[in-house]
């Protein structure tokens, strides 16, 4: 107590000493984080009302939804939404599927764009500039450009017209899991170019002396790369894979394009309704149209047993997500 | 200087092949998987294209396929316009927000690590599927209006709107920033990856700079212009371009989704084509005229 007013009068007195200086900057800097607070609260809420909002409503039944006096805490809650949009989805082959697609996506598009990442960041070569061009315009096309002609290309897949030449016929690559394979071994999958971009410009921040080392060392190309560098860029992989692996997870565009055999959640997801329109029918063995309410609360149970994994894994790699790209300092 | 281009020697010889060697991979997936879709994607565009019994049969329409597009087609001129204003307001307002945003994460207080990982959480939640499922959603529309007449008889925004609207003057942009700020939730949760390369880049920032320049009296204000501004304005830059590739690929794009509509459910390959081509011209003409301009007012530091 004597303390805390010592320090309250000496704080006093050296405000009277600074001619009311001291007052002013610590009113001032108290002023900025209560206003920080309630700036950063009120967004934070609203980037999070969504989610506990998907959550309320998972949980309640088809009464409760029709319960004008029901916002957010349900009357008696239920956890049947979660097994019927569980049995609509096929959750967990769904999960199984997604989790080993996107695993094995991820590994190889970081991979291969490791390499290419690598390659442009520390070798002259004779038209490394047009060939970083083209590495911007992959980035820079919409996929919906040529996603016609490649659903094409893959329906009617050869390879320099061999195939072609020898059966008669070309190959139906369409419906399996090859093409997207292939495409991402090319560094052609979703949001590639972005990474190539993203790891190149890691590269180019280590020193050359590093490598020149390992060079009069006695270290080939291959093993400086894989010694020396791959160790540093841990952080930049990290989050690069991460982001390939949650984009892969939540993708629908390429999954329904090329993956349409098999069952994903991002696909089961998207036509969640329909599925639930479907079942309602042979339940109930007529054709009804499903209450809007019950299929927004199907739907938003689904989105949520979309994501947990997710979130799951966020909150693990949280610090890879956040940390490792802000604090490798990567200048873009 | 041409002559040493030409027979390159010894290690930078053996460099360059081995860049090669590591880029090929790209090398090869571009050449097969985006070289002939690309051509043929443009060749489509000009062709009516028949598929019977699974044998395509292109015939050349010359520029038909375009004129239907923009003059025959009844939503195709409107949803474009309509896209291109959207995107034009929201992209400009995603950066003015990840700026800011990203300004107050890169400050030190305490439950920061928090904060920074609720604003990276769009991340997740803005991709893929999800985007698209958010926006048709009338049950979360309806609750939240629900709260909103719970909370208060009156909202604020609204008695705001209406007397700026009385003001008069200059209603037309007044709208498109009310639109924007009802719309706040969008451009939240579509600045995740912003925000990211605007932190990455005010750390890279000394800070020894700014303790010069308070000593020599300047305030914070003027250190944002002065030193924060031209520091990270090569961020400005990429995130712009990112900004806007990542609006037109958003799967509740209208124009995109017409695009699918012709393609998959009329089978008009050659006015799918049409269209995206359109589209896709217009959007690399906006991002390469804005990129220079933007271009000309980067600084570099070295």
């Amino acid at each position: 107590m004597t303390k805390v007013k010592n320090s309250n009068g000496d704080f006093w007195e050296r405000n009277r000493k600074s001619d009311g200086y001291l007052l002013k900057k610590t009113a001032l800097s108290y002023f900025v984080s209560i206003a920080r607070f309630i700036l950063l609260f009120g967004m934070c809420f609203m980037i999070l009302q969504p989610i506990f909002n998907k959550i309320s409503v998972s949980f309640m039944t088809l009464e409760d939804l029709n319960n004008p006096t029901i916002i957010s805490i349900p009357e008696n809650p239920t956890t049947d939404n979660y097994f019927l949009a569980a049995k609509l989805m096929s959750y967990s082959k769904g999960l199984v599927n997604s989790f080993v697609m996107a695993l094995a996506i991820a590994v190889v598009q970081i991979s291969m764009t490791t390499l290419v990442g690598y390659g442009f960041a520390r070798f002259e070569f004779p038209f490394k500039k047009f060939w970083f061009a083209c590495v911007m315009l992959i980035i820079l096309i919409p996929p919906q450009t040529i996603s016609t002609s490649l659903f094409l290309h893959f329906r009617f897949f050869d390879i320099l017209g061999l195939h072609k030449l020898i059966t008669g016929d070309t190959i139906n690559l369409r419906g399996s899991a090859l093409p997207y394979f292939l495409m991402s071994f090319g560094c052609m999958g979703l949001k590639n170019g972005l990474y190539i971009y993203m790891i190149r410009q890691f590269f180019r921040n280590i020193p050359k002396e590093l490598e020149e080392a390992a060079y009069v060392d006695g270290c080939g190309t291959l093993m400086t790369f894989i010694r020396i560098m791959l160790p540093d860029a841990k952080p930049i992989l990290t989050s690069c894979f991460l982001f390939s692996f949650v984009w892969q997870w939540t993708d629908g565009y390429y999954s329904k394009l090329f993956l349409g055999n098999i069952k994903l959640l991002s696909t089961e997801l998207a036509r969640l309704v329909d599925s639930l329109g479907a079942f309602l029918m042979r339940e109930t063995g007529t054709t009804t149209t499903v209450p809007v309410a019950y299929s927004n609360a199907i739907m938003s149970t689904g989105t949520l047993m979309m994501i947990l994994p997710l979130i799951i894994l966020y909150l693990f790699a949280q610090r890879g997500f956040v940390e490792s790209l802000s604090s490798s300092g990567i200048k873009m | 200087m041409k002559k040493q281009k030409n027979t390159l020697a010894g290690l930078q010889k053996r460099k360059a092949i081995s860049g090669y060697i590591f880029i090929s991979p790209f090398l090869i997936g571009f050449m097969v998987f985006m070289v002939k879709p690309l051509v043929q994607s443009l060749y489509m565009s000009f062709c009516d294209v028949q598929i019977a019994a699974g044998v395509i049969n292109p015939v050349f329409k010359k520029i038909e396929q375009y004129k239907f597009a923009l003059t025959v087609d009844p939503n195709f001129n409107r949803l474009l316009v309509e896209e291109f204003t959207r995107m034009l307001t929201n992209s400009l307002a995603i950066m003015v927000f990840s700026f800011f945003v990203s300004l107050i994460l890169n400050q030190e207080f305490k439950g920061r690590a928090i904060v920074r990982a609720i604003f990276f959480l769009p991340v997740i939640l803005s991709s893929g599927v999800i985007i698209g499922l958010e926006t048709n959603n009338s049950l979360m529309a309806q609750l939240q209006a629900n709260i909103q007449e719970a909370a208060s008889g009156v909202s604020i925004t609204a008695t705001l709107e209406s007397v700026l609207r009385t003001a008069g003057v200059g209603v037309r942009a007044f709208e498109e920033v009310f639109k924007l700020i009802d719309g706040i939730y969008d451009v939240a949760i579509a600045s995740g990856i912003q925000i990211i390369i605007f932190l990455s880049g005010l750390q890279t920032i000394s800070a020894s700079m700014y303790e010069a320049a308070d000593i020599e009296g300047c305030t914070a204000w003027e250190s944002l212009w002065k030193i924060t501004f031209p520091m990270i304005s090569s961020m400005f830059l990429v995130n712009w371009v990112y900004t806007i590739i990542d609006f037109c690929m958003r799967s509740d794009n209208q124009v995109i989704d017409k695009i699918n509509t012709v393609m998959i459910t009329d089978i008009n390959y050659g006015l799918a084509s049409a269209m995206s081509w359109i589209y896709f011209a217009i959007v690399m003409a906006f991002v390469g005229i804005t990129s220079l301009l933007i271009s000309k007012g980067v600084y570099y530091y070295d």
